[in-house]
């Protein structure tokens, strides 16, 4: 009962790092780069919904919404003034200007909302599931972050298997300069997908904040070094490979820190990821993709 | 244009002489401490509490001002030895601060070289004052944080089987864990379960399991608030109702936003200062800060506010002079704070020649929103 227990919270930690790898694994996939603002996204969707709930007393669903909206264009707004400009240059300039709009935007969020962390309310208002007769309790939250889980991942692979858009996106990340000759829009395209990344992000910002409840500049950061790890984990570019990491990520890091030690906890993840990537350097579901030389 | 010009000189000039003839002596002392950040309830009750003390004994008019100079270090010690050499070019004399321990470690040894003297409101490891004769503390030391909460655990028997979560990362939080640790050992009590976390962990779900599973009824929290209201999150979600014992970082949970203030009731704290107490001293101060600041002072605003009036005491005793360079009162410094002994806010206190205070901590409880004395 007791690993039974420690399972559940291992699954619940492990569904917070699948839907921010979701973001991080699909803006890779098509755009071939690590967008490491991805967390600090996350971290401003949380305090518009924050905002919008606490302050402006909106409905739960309408200030996902508008946090989902100004997630969206913050995105695509990064993307054109950060990124764009850079599409010629090499992967490393990308990943460093990445980094330092992770800083803008983790300093930009301390002017605005200050440094005293808020305890995010609980929104979402749902009962915790019982079982055995309360010996194993499972909190409505993580529930829903599963099933959010899911039809995200069904939704995106259909989303990109499917529709124009979606197979333009499969394109450009296969080559970029073949998929322009056949008349696709490779601006656009990325562009189209920070914007998914983004929406993504504003839900895992509350769904993160809902399951742990603290929220300040900083609360993006180490769940999206985490769940970047759970991406690679997986196989980055692969949308179930990111939930599959995250998951099992969660788990690791929760059974590690209950049977092994709780100050070796992340030393334990880590040491994961490195054996995996030892054995299997294109992560669990990552396809191998041969160089021609 | 030339008689404006002559009038204006020849009031500058009055003026000049007429400070001169009050002789009211000025003491630059420079505060620091966090004001932004994770640890920013502590820097600023400190900062406000100093403030209406230097008020009060300028206001007062017996001779002396006090001109606080302040600096925000956001509980990180490279912008706590920023802040210390900004207020040292303004020509401070002494500091209060820094509020808390690590900015306070590495802001110390910086003093300790330089000669300037320094009296922390609030940071509570003995590395704090180590080897370091110019740096005093008002607060208890963590040792005594430590020991005194086993001893009040222990005396009042508030639980059998103990659980500790503790920051590994936090030089604090370690601290009082080991003193806690060995007076427990000392007076038989059980511990069944340490778990620890660092400042970047999200999820206290394994920990707080950890105590669940090991059937602890007083869970020890040697830890700040800002964790220990996510620990107090989790415990709730899992049913789990045992005692929560804290230390002075429990301080300021109350106030944190958002938080529902529900889950802390029945926690308790070590505190030297009760914001309900009746003497008079407490009152005044409690209701000057209700008007100034809007809320209820914390044992940190208390902290700040005697660290004002021990330092002014100290200064008397030493004969510092206006504009006195800090280098050059410091080893007064030092043996009038052995000599005096003041009685403040937070108890009556004096210091050994460790910068160690000698005063009595108190037990709290939550109880409907407010801090009650452990004894009622």
């Amino acid at each position: 009962m007791v690993f039974l227990s420690n399972l559940v919270n291992g699954i619940s930690l492990g569904s917070i790092y699948a839907i921010i790898a979701l973001g991080y694994t699909m803006v890779y996939g098509i755009a071939k780069m690590l967008n490491f603002a991805h967390g600090d996204v996350i971290m401003v969707g949380a305090y518009i919904i924050f905002c919008a709930a606490q302050y402006w007393n909106l409905p739960f669903i309408v200030s996902l919404l508008i946090a989902m909206a100004v997630c969206t264009l913050l995105g695509i707004t990064i993307e054109k003034l950060a990124y764009k400009p850079l599409r010629q240059a090499t992967s490393l300039a990308v990943l460093i200007t990445a980094i330092g709009m992770s800083y803008l935007l983790q300093n930009t969020a301390l002017l605005i909302w200050g440094a005293n962390p808020k305890v995010f309310p609980d929104l979402m208002n749902l009962n915790t599931l019982q079982l055995f007769d309360g010996q194993l309790s499972i909190k409505g939250e993580i529930l829903v972050t599963i099933a959010a889980n899911i039809i995200i991942m069904i939704a995106l692979t259909m989303f990109t298997s499917r529709t124009k858009m979606g197979k333009a996106m499969r394109c450009v990340s296969e080559d970029r300069g073949a998929a322009e000759l056949m008349g696709i829009n490779v601006n656009r395209t990325i562009s189209v997908t920070f914007a998914i990344g983004s929406a993504l992000a504003a839900i895992a910002g509350m769904l993160l904040c809902s399951s742990y409840p603290l929220l300040q500049p900083t609360t993006g950061s180490m769940p999206g070094i985490k769940a970047f790890t759970a991406a690679v984990f997986g196989g980055i570019g692969s949308i179930p490979g990111a939930m599959l990491g995250g998951i099992l990520l969660g788990i690791i890091e929760i059974l590690g820190k209950a049977y092994i030690s709780t100050e070796l906890g992340d030393a334990i993840v880590f040491a994961v990821l490195i054996i995996v990537l030892l054995v299997r350097p294109t992560g669990l579901l990552g396809k191998a993709v041969r160089e021609k030389v | 244009m030339k008689k404006v010009l002559a009038m204006a000189l020849a009031l500058c000039l009055a003026l000049t002489v007429c400070s001169a003839l009050a002789e009211d002596l000025v003491l630059k002392i420079a505060h620091i401490g966090p004001q932004t950040g994770p640890a920013a309830v502590y820097g600023l009750a400190t900062y406000r509490g100093a403030q209406i003390a230097a008020d009060e004994i300028t206001a007062a008019d017996n001779g002396i001002t006090i001109e606080l100079l302040n600096e925000d270090d956001t509980h990180d010690a490279e912008k706590a030895v920023n802040a210390y050499n900004n207020v040292m070019e303004h020509g401070a004399q002494m500091i209060v601060g820094t509020t808390t321990t690590a900015p306070c470690i590495a802001v110390g040894a910086k003093a300790f070289e330089e000669r300037v003297f320094m009296l922390t409101p609030s940071a509570s490891s003995t590395d704090v004052t180590a080897d370091k004769d110019n740096v005093y503390q008002l607060c208890f030391t963590d040792p005594n944080q430590g020991s005194a909460s086993a001893a009040v655990i222990s005396e009042k028997k508030l639980g059998t089987k103990i659980a500790v979560i503790y920051n590994n990362a936090d030089a604090y939080s370690t601290g009082i864990y080991q003193t806690f640790v060995q007076k427990a050992a000392e007076l038989g009590l059980e511990i069944v379960s340490t778990t620890t976390f660092t400042d970047d962990t999200t999820d206290y779900s394994a920990q707080v399991a950890d105590a669940q599973n090991n059937g602890a009824d007083l869970v020890f929290l040697p830890i700040y608030y800002t964790p220990a209201s996510q620990i107090l999150i989790a415990a709730s979600s899992k049913g789990y109702t045992p005692v929560f014992f804290g230390v002075d970082g429990m301080d300021g949970i109350l106030t944190l936003e958002g938080f529902d203030t529900k889950l802390a009731e029945g926690v308790m704290l070590l505190t030297p200062f009760v914001a309900d107490a009746k003497d008079d001293l407490t009152v005044k101060f409690v209701a000057k800060y209700n008007e100034l600041y809007g809320e209820v002072p914390n044992q940190f605003a208390a902290d700040g506010y005697d660290c004002i009036y021990a330092l002014v005491e100290a200064a008397r005793k030493a004969g510092v002079q206006t504009g006195s360079p800090a280098e050059e009162i410091c080893d007064s410094m030092i043996a009038a704070m052995q000599e005096i002994s003041i009685t403040g806010l937070t108890g009556t206190m004096k210091w050994s020649a460790n910068g160690e205070v000698d005063k009595v901590p108190t037990a709290m409880v939550i109880k409907d929103g407010a801090y009650v004395g452990l004894e009622n």
